[in-house]
């Protein structure tokens, strides 16, 4: 039995982009150049090992819940080496919150099949990383997050979490969903020849419809949470910058003091 | 008023700060319950009782240590379902959210995470939060059943605010899911005997120009002069020169301090995600446009091996 893997991939705009509101009060995806999250890649490429040390016996589908453009991030991840694609694709998802999407996500999981999900540690826009245990909770299959180390044999799949007290070692019989870490290990680049395999790979299209989801259980008007206001921070007032001329360590020293912090 | 349930984050009883701030922004929005689970559980009530808890929700058992999260989130279902709160707080770590995220589904309700504060409002509690590497401010609330928030750490003073405490044992009937996934070993973090990155109020950080494992030592100087903990950037960490538990940013920690001093740190956009929010920003670096320099209170254009070590002296000798 080949292992069925779906990696959850997110098209985020980019980071050192000037990313801002739309008036909706959605994150404004039209004026940043959008890409896969860099956190996303750790997953694919978790993934991607995990299939070799499976001698192949195994076929990856990246999924994502995005609009139109979001189909580049899938393509990366078919030219890292990805064997298919899901894109549920929807008017109705614009601005949809994370127990929309984690709704939609498990429905297009359960529709193509999977023995493990792979997600990122959290996305790059929202930074929310809890998208991976709503998975599970949905699921009803074990969370292995947040592991620095992973791998998958017999049917069962083994990881590390670093922790904020202990570093633990975690063990789940699969089906389950895992998330990884940048601590994974580098994510490898596209190489010439994957990119051009990557243009003839299957990329499917679902919508709602396909899915089985009322359009009131999504998008704004059916998000969870509102956002009320969002303001830009005030510019940080310039402060004091001067060169060190054998006295730098001091001068701090006095502002510091001038604080109260010393 | 009504009651709000506070999920504790303790080790073997000792309560940590970022649950007795959320116990003070609690008290804003209700009364507060605690529920403190695993062992050590009960030792917690005191300090809860001194911060504001009138009953504190303990549970016992061993399915909370040799399993993942699941079984927390059973026990906080649990305390939900007996005390009908209007809203339930989580400190903001990493098992703290999943914990959150995953008892919102159950009680079919909205999430909010990394919150820094708090009001109540005419719909139900307003959260704060900082998005886009602390770039905007948002405030938000949840619009579909009981409000689910996580709260970062440092986003309130801790209060002292007597109340009654009550322990009570709460009943845990574990779900299926509870034994998913086993924790096989678990080895502790040493401690260093600094303070916590997230809970301090003056962090000192090196990055790729401190140049080398063995130079971190200066960093941890100055930090101990000032009675800070110690921070790195990924660069310093993907070097293998310090630690990835002390990796401020995106992807490390975030915090938020009173006073932050960032020595050979260029100042990228993942690194100012974890930092911008601190309230004095200090920077040391020979780059005169590096971008650090953008938020810094007070910067030194200056070689760190120079500028650190004799800020540290004079630390020390103005301390006396
Ligand atoms: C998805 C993603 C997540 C990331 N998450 C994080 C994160 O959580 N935290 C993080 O920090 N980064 C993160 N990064 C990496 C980030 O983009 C930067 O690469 C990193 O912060 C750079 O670290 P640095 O400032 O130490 O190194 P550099 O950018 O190389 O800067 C070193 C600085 O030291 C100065 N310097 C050198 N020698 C001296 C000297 N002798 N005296 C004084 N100054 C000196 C130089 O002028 C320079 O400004 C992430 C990146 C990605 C893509
Ligand atoms: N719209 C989406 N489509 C596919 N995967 C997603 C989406 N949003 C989040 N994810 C996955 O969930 C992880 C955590 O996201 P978050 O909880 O939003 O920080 C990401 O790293 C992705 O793997």
């Amino acid at each position: 039995m080949s292992l069925r893997i779906v990696v959850c991939v997110k098209y985020v705009p980019d980071a050192t982009g000037d990313r801002h509101f739309a008036e909706d009060l959605t994150v404004d995806r039209d004026d940043v150049d959008g890409l896969l999250s860099e956190l996303d890649e750790y997953a694919v490429e978790q993934a991607l090992q995990i299939k070799e040390a499976a001698d192949d016996e195994a076929e990856i589908t990246v999924l994502t819940v995005g609009p139109e453009d979001a189909k580049d991030a899938l393509r990366k991840a078919l030219s890292m080496g990805a064997d298919k694609a899901v894109h549920v694709e929807d008017d109705d998802l614009h601005g949809t919150d994370v127990m929309g999407t984690s709704l939609v996500l498990a429905k297009a999981i359960e529709k193509t099949g999977y023995d493990l999900v792979i997600a990122g540690m959290a996305s790059t826009d929202g930074t929310m990383g809890v998208l991976p245990a709503i998975l599970s909770e949905r699921l009803g299959v074990p969370q292995v997050t947040l592991l620095s180390e992973v791998s998958v044999a017999d049917g069962v799949v083994k990881g590390r979490r670093d922790g904020d007290t202990a570093s633990e070692q975690l063990e789940a019989s699969l089906p389950a969903v895992v998330s990884v870490t940048d601590q994974s290990g580098e994510a490898r680049y596209p190489s010439f020849k994957g990119i051009m395999a990557a243009k003839k790979k299957p990329v499917e299209s679902l919508d709602l419809d396909d899915l089985d989801i009322d359009a009131d259980e999504v998008g704004l008007e059916g998000a969870w949470t509102k956002v009320d206001s969002a303001a830009e921070r005030p510019a940080r007032t310039a402060g004091t910058i001067v060169k060190d001329e054998g006295e730098g360590g001091k001068q701090l020293a006095e502002f510091l003091a001038g604080q109260k912090f010393i | 008023m009504a009651e709000v349930l506070v999920y504790v984050d303790h080790v073997d009883g000792a309560v940590r700060k970022p649950t007795l701030e959320l116990l003070t922004l609690a008290r804003r929005v209700g009364v507060p319950v605690a529920v403190a689970l695993g062992p050590g559980a009960e030792a917690t009530a005191a300090t809860l009782a001194e911060h504001g808890a009138v009953k504190v929700l303990t549970a016992d058992a061993p399915e909370f240590a040799d399993y993942l999260v699941v079984p927390k989130v059973d026990a906080l279902q649990a305390a939900y379902d007996a005390v009908s709160p209007a809203a339930v707080l989580v400190p903001s770590s990493a098992e703290g959210k999943e914990i959150a995220a995953r008892l919102a589904v159950r009680i079919e309700s909205g999430i909010i995470t990394d919150a820094i504060d708090l009001e109540s409002g005419d719909e139900g509690p307003v959260a704060t939060q900082s998005v886009f590497a602390a770039a905007f401010t948002t405030k938000s609330r949840i619009s579909k059943g009981t409000p689910v928030i996580t709260v970062k750490p440092n986003s309130a003073p801790v209060e002292a605010a007597p109340a009654a405490g009550a322990v009570e044992a709460l009943s845990v009937s574990f779900s299926a899911q509870a034994t998913g996934t086993k924790v096989t070993a678990r080895t502790p973090r040493e401690s260093t005997g600094r303070p916590e990155l997230t809970e301090a109020a003056i962090v000192v950080s090196g990055g790729r120009g401190v140049n080398g494992a063995e130079n971190f030592g200066i960093i941890e100087a100055l930090a101990d002069s000032l009675g800070a903990a110690v921070g790195a950037s990924r660069a310093a960490v993907d070097a293998g020169w310090y630690p990835h538990s002390n990796q401020v940013g995106q992807t490390g920690k975030s915090v938020s301090p009173q006073l932050y001093i960032a020595s050979g740190i260029s100042g990228a956009i993942q690194h100012r995600a974890g930092m911008q929010t601190s309230k004095t920003i200090v920077a040391i670096n020979k780059d005169a446009e590096a971008p650090i320099f953008d938020l810094v209170d007070y910067g030194v254009v200056g070689d760190l091996f120079e500028v650190v070590p004799q800020l540290t002296d004079e630390v020390k000798s103005r301390k006396g």
